[in-house]
């Protein structure tokens, strides 16, 4: 199964370790020791569109970098180095943790938005809360098959822009662009900031906690949660 | 990624879970499950098994010990259905629906308030 080096396996074999490999035990926070419930969210995005930029700002551990492999048979996803035969596919991913409690600790993981990852979301990714889908407005092109996995998927989601500072666009014409439906939060963020990582983070929980709240049929008063900086106001608000 | 280095090599990897690709346990272990050691190594144990527990002293997940080892998560999988069925380890499952279904309302706003005090 494992016989043949997949293409980023291949692509990197002779690479340096890079400040995203493993740490040592000398940098590894450990958790608490009642921790027994790992929750995960799922920052989507294309490359370079700063998935584990976004996970370093918020997590209490240096992003670690791991991969899932599967194997090709049966499965149509490209297969750019043209081997023979049996081989395996690998997916790389970036990762990050914040501890919620002596009991909970939620692990967010940056994924690539490509076709062949979408094979893996089940196996991977199954309980995920919620995702966050980061868009570039560079390369809005990249975000729609993301989008569009996610509600086959049906898993709840928002997107967050990354704001490089390129040429502005209101977050109407990002929506209008990505043909997004009203429900799904909107938001702009920087993902090398803290808080405006944060912000992203806490929209899409408090999507998650608006959408559990009604379809438990609650009539319960939502629960209105203060947000410090709400990036969604500043940024709806901007020319 | 640079998982596979040169002593870490696809060979490597399928001599380090005696051949097998997959596991019984292999669906129940997700990447967040936390797994804790339940006893220290003892000399002429598998390298690769001895350093997971020495790193699951206190709770880790699949992930972080697949990260850990450089190794892809399936494969860590096995190694960790190794301990597990000698009782080595023990795995603490997240308890979150595994389905599309939404978590319970209070876990969530537990969540929340805690991404606030980041």
């Amino acid at each position: 199964m494992h016989s043949t080096a997949s293409e980023n396996a291949a692509g990197n074999a002779t690479a340096p370790a890079s400040g995203t490999a493993a740490g040592t035990d000398a940098d590894r926070i450990p958790l608490s020791a009642t921790a027994d419930n790992g929750l995960k969210i799922v920052i989507v995005g294309g490359f370079g569109v700063g998935k584990t930029t976004m996970v370093r700002s918020v997590s209490e551990i240096r992003p670690l970098n791991t991969e899932e492999t599967m194997t090709r048979a049966g499965v149509g996803v490209d297969d750019p180095t043209g081997v023979e035969g049996k081989s395996t596919t690998t997916v790389a991913f970036d990762f990050g943790r914040i501890s919620i409690n002596d009991s909970a600790v939620l692990y967010l993981f940056g994924a690539p938005g490509q076709e062949r990852f979408w094979f893996l979301w089940d196996r991977l990714f199954s309980g995920t809360l919620g995702a966050v889908v980061l868009v570039d407005t560079r390369r809005l092109d990249d975000s729609w098959y993301a989008i569009d996995r996610l509600e086959a998927h049906g898993m709840p989601f928002i997107v967050a822009h990354n704001d490089f500072g390129g040429e502005p666009h209101t977050l109407e014409q990002i929506r209008d662009a990505l043909d997004l439906s009203p429900e799904v939060p909107l938001i702009s963020c920087d993902a090398r900031e803290r808080e405006s990582s944060k912000a992203v983070l806490i929209a899409l929980v408090d999507h998650l906690y608006a959408l559990s709240t009604q379809a438990a049929g609650s009539t319960q008063e939502p629960v209105s949660f203060q947000e410090p900086v709400s990036a969604q106001e500043t940024a709806e608000s901007a020319p | 990624m640079k998982r596979l280095g040169p002593d870490d090599d696809p060979d490597r990897l399928y001599t380090v879970t005696g051949g097998r690709s997959r596991s019984a346990d292999d669906r129940t272990l997700d990447l967040v499950t936390l797994i804790v050691s339940e006893c220290d190594p003892t000399p002429g144990m598998q390298s690769e098994h001895a350093r997971i527990l020495t790193m699951c002293r206190r709770p880790l997940a699949v992930v972080e010990v697949a990260a850990e080892l450089r190794m892809p998560v399936s494969v860590v999988r096995i190694l960790l259905s190794d301990l597990l069925d000698r009782g080595q380890v023990t795995a603490r499952h997240p308890r979150t629906p595994a389905t599309a279904q939404l978590p319970a309302a209070d876990l969530l706003k537990e969540v929340l308030d805690a991404l606030h005090r980041l």
